[in-house]
């Protein structure tokens, strides 16, 4: 079992080192947490298990027999614990979080364990080391029996999702290998566990100190049946991937090398996923099938949970970082509600009603918590009312996110189902939270592709959308004869809106002045707006100045082709002057008013517009009649 | 519908049950392929009603898929739990079944996954390239990563000036051959002084060539994230660093700051003056790192292979005579001998081991037979009690 002893075995002759090489690489891997305080004599027990696989080298060895004469707690013997307690330097250091990462390996298995000293932050560290953990090793001390730590761990991994119990019951040497010790243990902690559900419970005796079952069955606990404590680990069950679990693809990043690629590229979350299998994308909820699987070592014909892939597929559709790409018959559900465990880990308490950051495994999105129902106590499984969540604690509460994300179930899938809520100012991770369900039932029904689109709109409204962008002086006519547009299509039972500076200075963009900066912004929200009521099938009529060529291109380029008519209002800046309906000419003479379009601001006259219109030649009837026309034979109305 | 049609209905959901049985789909799944609905059969069972049409098409896509598992159940008839789903001819092999992850392939796509959240979230990321065995490791998946495309960050290598000329000619080649953008940054204030390993002693020369390098090299290029080939193993001080190691202003490591990470979510957003420090390969061992090589065939500098070179034994330590700036003591001299390095970095300051082991497996096979840990041959590790410790507070890693 041991790694080197086996290999000393083989020749060398390369072929053997090759074959032998092969063996390993085939080999897979366990992640597991060891919970327990110092006195169960948990680093003791990794100690040991490091030293037993062969994972230490001479110089190694050779400091730690130095170190345990002169610091350890056991004699002559070797003190294993001082393997993993680390330097002075380090426990000086005063690490937030405090889980430690120890390797080792068998013929069999790589293994990771996740170290989580320490008494304060237990419930931290605890949750932050199972989080990736597929068993966990609970030690118990045979003295002792089962305590209230116990339970606090055996909670939390439970919370976190571990399905796979090593009860360790350690120091059996102290209690005389006695079985009916043991026997009584197990007993009592499957009674408190029956309500965890966890779908395997292993009792083991053990001494990590003396070695007794830890890599094989101690000969001064025949009694015991079971397997000892590393094979054990070296053959139980993975959670593999089930070839039936819905699909899941979380996006993080779009590889687009050239034009005529276009990947996405994410750790498959569950499932399998193979060329030509259909695809639906949250939260688009766009449909394609997939095209290729794509790896530098070439395209693969299937690929399962745990692989980092990029899928191209056969549709050119829209998908971005955040996405959830999911299997074609099983789409993820979505929501921008829901009600989840949460793990508070920041020294400053939860604030429900606060702004968070909730960062999931491939996207961040603003989120709140609308409601703490209630904190769980670790010790007593106890639920108590709270207002707050402190340190360490515990909770269920139900969020509001600014925008819906797709999940599932954390108990359905760790990896779609968990985040993690950040500080919006410090930016530190201040809890880790695992999704119970969506509070909006409504939206579990599956959402389809929204094949509504502006064209669709327009249609049933028997109309084309289009936005009618007004330019020209102060005092040139825009809106009078935009309104009289509106008014003819009104008659004609079109749909219609106009954006103009009393509708829109007084809501949307009364935060914006008079500077440079401030009138751009204010076009630009225009635009924006326009565009949107293009897409709800409108006929938008905008009636501003706009005197600079390069805001109304950006407007321009905002909509797509046909949809942008420019309507330049060509009174002369004497006629305007001399109209002056609202006095403002005259103010800007006198200087009152700067930046005065006209007077000492420059217009810049539309090139080619769309329509222009002279009302020195017209009146504003006429010119709102041209426009229509205009509209008419454009088959802007006619559908 | 006539008591015939139920009795179609009976031996539809029968078949379909036993289809489900025998090849370890799930009933939902069936279910699916049947009526496009994972819930149909269920429903059908508890007494709920189809059309006459809906239960022929149902019918012929049982039979087609009856045809389909007969054969994949013919060839593996004990089939286990995991695999049985695979439905494909059961032919291929288990290293390339696709439900099978082996720990270096959970390694591989762990780092993917960890250089694919940062370089999406970096505004401008940066991967540190040393030339040795870590960094090509680190590389290698880096182009798995964003393949076809190119790594969407440059490459930085510290230049101390005293690295082995070999490890030059090979972070060019390499750089070249793959068309990556490889920075390369020297100390050149260092250089006006004239610091060396020789004459400087190894602790100043490292503090000035490669850690204050490190900094200024950072600084210049504004990176906001730097990937390292760092890991867990290396050092009993670093199993407790992040994959996601924060750094305050000057390159401060600043252990209060450190944040904890749970499942694969990485948190790294920062603020003002903080960086980065990303290690993809926290996970890794020396050996995962052999095999890895092994198995994706990734070429790594002949450094590490055992070659006749010239060498001088200082203090127990063999020291390669790479140029003529080695000084020479009145009793030295050099001889060549069949030697390899088990880590890379300036010459001086890099011992050699004798070995014979001049083919990968052989340097795999004497890794794993080895008596020493990998960093004894590294001559800046015994200057100072807890170096590596110091040095990581310093920005060095």
């Amino acid at each position: 079992m041991a790694r080197a002893a086996t290999l000393e075995d083989v020749g060398s002759n390369a072929e053997d080192i090759v074959a032998h090489l092969d063996a390993h690489e085939r080999k897979s891997m366990l992640r597991f947490i060891t919970c327990g305080s110092v006195d169960d004599g948990k680093s003791t027990l990794i100690g040991r298990l490091l030293y037993d696989t062969k994972l230490l080298y001479d110089d190694q060895i050779a400091t730690l027999e130095a170190d345990s004469r002169r610091m350890g707690t056991q004699g002559e013997k070797i003190d294993f614990a001082l393997l993993v307690d680390g330097l002075a330097a380090e426990r000086e250091q005063g690490i937030t979080i405090d889980v430690a990462y120890r390797f080792f390996s068998t013929e069999r298995r790589k293994f990771i364990v996740a170290d989580t000293p320490g008494h304060e932050q237990y419930t931290r560290n605890m949750a932050t080391g199972a989080s990736t953990a597929d068993v966990a090793v609970i030690l118990v001390d045979a003295r002792q029996g089962i305590l209230t730590q116990t339970r606090r761990h055996s909670f939390i991994c439970q919370l976190v999702g571990i399905r796979r119990i090593v009860l360790a019951v350690n120091k059996m040497d102290l209690v005389g290998y006695a079985r009916e010790r043991f026997d009584a243990i197990e007993a009592d902690y499957r009674r408190f566990a029956e309500g965890l559900g966890f779908e395997s419970i292993v009792a083991i005796p053990i001494s990590a100190l003396e070695g007794d079952n830890i890599t094989t069955r101690s000969t001064r606990m025949q009694w015991h049946n079971g397997s000892a404590l590393l094979p054990y680990l070296e053959t139980v069950k993975l959670d593999e991937a089930k070839a039936d679990a819905p699909f899941r693809l979380p996006v993080q990043w779009v590889n687009r090398p050239n034009l005529d690629f276009r990947g996405f590229s994410g750790t498959i979350a569950s499932g399998v996923i193979r060329p030509g299998d259909e695809i639906v994308v949250a939260p688009s909820g766009k449909r394609s099938r997939v095209k290729s699987i794509e790896t530098m070592d070439g395209p693969l014909d299937a690929a399962a949970t745990g692989k980092a892939v990029t899928l191209t597929l056969v549709d050119e559709i829209d998908i971005s970082r955040g996405d959830l790409i999911c299997g074609g018959a099983s789409p993820a559900e979505q929501t921008d509600q829901f009600a989840a465990h949460v793990v508070w880990m920041a020294e400053d308490g939860m604030l429900p009603g606060r702004q968070y950051i909730l960062k999931t495994d491939n996207t961040s999105v603003s989120g709140t918590v609308t409601d703490l129902k209630y904190k769980i106590n670790v010790n007593t499984l106890e639920r108590q009312p709270a207002k707050t969540l402190d340190l360490n604690e515990v909770g269920v509460c139900n969020f509001s996110l600014a925008k819906p994300v797709a999940f599932d179930p954390y108990k359905e899938n760790h990896r779609t189902g968990s985040f993690i809520l950040i500080d919006r100012l410090s930016n530190a991770t201040v809890a880790a939270g695992m999704i119970d369900f969506s509070l909006r039932r409504a939206q579990n029904v599956h959402w389809q592709s929204l094949d509504v689109d502006k064209k669709v709109r327009a249609t049933a409204k028997h109309q084309r959308q289009c936005v009618l962008w007004f330019t020209g002086l102060s005092g040139s006519g825009k809106s009078t004869i935009a309104n009289l547009v509106e008014k003819r299509l009104a008659d004609m039972g079109r749909h219609t809106y106009i954006l103009d500076g009393d509708n829109v200075r007084h809501g949307l963009n009364k935060d914006l002045g008079f500077t440079d900066a401030d009138r751009v912004e204010n076009i630009r929200r225009v635009a924006e707006t326009a565009k949107l009521m293009a897409d709800a099938g409108l006929i938008c009529l905008v009636s501003f100045i706009s005197p600079f060529a390069s805001e109304r291109r950006m407007a321009r380029e905002l909509l797509e082709d046909g949809e942008f008519i420019e309507i330049h209002v060509a009174t002369p800046l004497a006629v305007c002057e001399k109209r002056d309906v609202k006095g403002l000419y005259a103010k800007a003479r006198r200087g009152e008013i700067k930046n005065f379009t006209g007077i000492d601001s420059d217009y810049e006259a539309p090139a080619a517009p769309e329509i222009r219109v002279d009302t020195t030649t017209r009146s504003a009837e006429d010119a709102a009649a041209d426009i229509v026309r205009f509209l008419e034979e454009g088959g802007y109305l006619g559908l | 519908m006539t008591t015939n049609d139920s009795a179609r209905l009976d031996d539809l959901i029968g078949r379909a049950e036993r289809l489900a049985d025998a090849s370890g789909l799930s009933l939902s799944t069936v279910s699916r392929k049947l009526f496009n609905d994972g819930k149909g059969l269920a429903r059908l069972k508890a007494g709920g009603q189809c059309t006459v049409k809906t239960l022929a098409a149902a019918t012929e896509r049982l039979d087609a898929l009856e045809r389909e598992m007969a054969p994949a159940r013919a060839q593996a008839p004990k089939r286990t739990e995991t695999m049985s789903a695979s439905i494909d001819s059961g032919a291929s092999r288990a290293a390339t079944d696709p439900l099978t992850m082996t720990h270096l392939d959970r390694l591989e796509a762990e780092a993917i996954h960890i250089m694919r959240e940062v370089a999406a979230e970096a505004a401008n990321p940066v991967m540190l390239y040393s030339v040795g065995k870590d960094s090509s490791v680190m590389l290698h998946l880096a182009l798995k990563a964003f393949y076809p495309s190119k790594p969407p960050f440059p490459l930085l290598h510290v230049d101390t000036t005293w690295k082995f000329r070999e490890m030059i000619e090979f972070r060019d080649r390499i750089a070249r051959e793959r068309g990556l953008k490889m920075l390369v940054h020297i100390n050149d204030e260092g250089v006006r002084m004239g610091v060396g390993p020789f004459t400087h002693g190894s602790a100043l020369h490292t503090d000035i060539m490669k850690t204050q390098a490190l900094k200024q090299a950072l600084d210049a290029g504004k990176f906001d994230v730097a990937f390292g080939g760092a890991r867990r193993d290396e050092e009993k001080s670093r199993a407790k660093e992040r994959v996601l190691s924060f750094r305050a202003e000057g390159h401060r490591w600043d252990p209060k700051n450190q944040r904890p990470e749970l499942w694969s979510i990485y948190n790294a957003r920062i603020s003002k003056g903080q960086t980065i420090r990303a290690f993809p390969l926290s996970n890794w061992t020396e050996l995962d790192i052999w095999q890895y090589i092994h198995r994706e065939k990734i070429e790594i500098p002949s450094l590490y292979f055992a070659a006749p070179r010239p060498v001088v034994e200082r203090d127990g330590v063999l020291i390669m005579v790479d140029d003529e700036r080695m000084p020479l003591g009145a009793n030295e001299k050099p001889l060549k001998e069949m030697v390899r390095f088990r880590t890379l970095g300036c010459y001086p300051l890099t011992g050699g081991v004798r070995s014979t082991a001049t083919t990968l497996p052989e340097i795999i096979k004497e890794t794993l037979l080895t008596k020493t840990s990998e960093r004894q041959g590294r001559v800046i590790d015994h200057d100072q009690a807890a170096s590596m410790e110091k040095k990581k507070q310093e920005g060095y890693f």
